[in-house]
């Protein structure tokens, strides 16, 4: 059972390398060229599909983080906050990687790295949650407690997206700064390609976890075994 | 003793410890001030004239989440520093009772300090801010402010960065509310009518109902041992 678990973990790895590396040929030469009139712009435009895929993890982690905070306060087992603290992790990188490659799209595509558009302030703000989730982690040092806060925070900020989100929204649309309208939709190549990434990204997503979860795992492991020998 | 006997009890002996020491008080207001000055260093050098208007809801509002911090912070720390926040968890009282407690004698501390900022800020922006649409747009946000806050200061209170923590948790959270505020304040100023600002005053609103219930969920997980 624990082999066949390995196993399949090894698995898993394999096919997150590979399909990154088939999404990473499907962004940069598989798909066809965007309908645009600079030369630089239409380079621009490939990061686009590792770009939505990376902010659709750095989302989708915050949702397993909430739900994780749900299932520590109702079980108080130490699964659930492993879970949500492995979530956060992964995608504070992943938040971070949306806002850095955005601004490596924006430069050539709008000539400045940053605008206070709604999407990358959602962004940022979301990074910033992170951030200050994992602060909060590693400011408390008993472990119930700081899953209780952490479970707490993690509730309280997630209903905070949807709020900020209807905010900066409404805020963005009161002043139409039109940068831009890349939306102008996507080419059937150009759809597979994006459905491609999106899925390898979940798997991959889903494989780090496992990863996470089991470091997380031996740790506690390890400091069983040193209580253990200190007794 | 009925729930709210027991709410008010504990705004009552926050006021009565607030009006012996007036330590909270007085930092809080002298910091707002002090925001509006340094804001004022700041945009004087470039703002002049009918643009200060544009500015000054901005300017007000950070000088009120700053002074919110402030009391926020002394909020759960003077208990813990005291040693009353055991004794207030031993009070045969439901825990969400501190949580409103707490959270009220805040919104109060804060409003009086906003209340006396307003005519300081007037006088210092040139901008006419005595208008009564603006009470109840700042009493709204200093709810939806003081009610996320109150849950967070009371976990920050009993981490190891304390202080430094709160602001880092509370600002991004508490960001629709600042715009929110801002956008209705500028609208007021503009001489917009309640209905045209109506969807940022509703989402004040709505911030300031939805936090007080998520609090009542889950303040109980914050507080025990």
């Amino acid at each position: 059972m624990k082999r066949q678990r390995e196993i399949l973990l090894i698995g898993m790895t394999v096919l997150s390398a590979v399909t990154v590396l088939i999404a990473l040929y499907l962004a940069l030469a598989g798909a066809p060229d965007a309908n645009l009139s600079s030369e630089t712009g239409r380079y621009a435009q490939r990061i686009i599909y590792f770009h939505i895929a990376t902010a659709w993890v750095g989302f989708l982690a915050f949702f397993v983080t909430f739900v994780g905070g749900v299932g520590y306060l109702r079980t108080q087992s130490r699964t659930w906050d492993i879970v949500a603290l492995s979530s956060a992790e992964i995608g504070t990188v992943f938040m971070l990687g949306v806002l850095v490659s955005g601004s490596i799209w924006a430069k050539p595509a709008w000539g400045v790295w940053w605008v206070w558009d709604e999407r990358l302030t959602i962004s940022l703000v979301q990074f910033l949650i992170y951030v200050g989730y994992l602060m909060l982690r590693a400011s408390v040092e008993d472990p119930s407690r700081r899953a209780r806060f952490a479970a707490v925070y993690g509730i309280v900020a997630f209903i905070s997206v949807p709020i900020n989100f209807i905010a900066i929204r409404l805020w963005r649309t009161q002043h139409p700064l039109v940068f831009g309208n890349e939306d102008g939709g996507l080419g059937p190549n150009m759809m597979f390609a994006f459905a491609f990434t999106l899925i390898t990204f979940t798997i991959w997503y889903a494989t780090l976890m496992w990863h996470r979860i089991r470091l997380e795992r031996f740790r506690d492991d390890v400091e069983q075994l040193k209580q253990k020998l200190l007794d | 003793m009925s729930y709210l006997r027991k709410v008010s009890a504990i705004v009552w002996k926050d006021i009565v410890a607030e009006l012996r020491t007036k330590e909270m008080f007085s930092a809080m207001f002298v910091f707002a001030v002090l925001v509006i000055v340094v804001f004022n260093f700041a945009f004087d050098l470039r703002v002049s004239g009918e643009r200060v208007r544009q500015v000054a809801p901005g300017a007000l509002w950070v000088a009120f989440a700053f002074a919110g911090i402030l009391g926020l912070n002394r909020a759960f720390v003077a208990e813990k520093d005291r040693g009353c926040l055991e004794g207030l968890l031993l009070a045969p009282v439901d825990h969400t009772a501190i949580y409103f407690g707490k959270m009220i004698s805040t919104v109060l501390f804060m409003l009086i300090v906003e209340a006396l900022m307003l005519p300081v800020f007037t006088a210092f922006f040139g901008v006419n801010l005595l208008d009564f649409r603006l009470v109840f747009i700042i009493v709204l946000g200093t709810v939806g402010f003081a009610s996320v806050g109150t849950i967070l200061s009371a976990m920050t209170a009993q981490t190891r960065a304390r202080e430094v923590l709160l602001p880092i948790l509370l600002l991004p959270v508490a960001a629709p509310v600042l715009i929110a505020a801002v956008k209705a304040t500028s609208g007021i100023l503009d001489g917009l009518t309640m209905a045209e600002i109506a969807l940022w005053w509703q989402l004040l609103l709505a911030f300031a109902l939805i936090y007080p219930a998520v609090a009542f969920m889950t303040f109980d997980f914050i507080v025990k041992e």
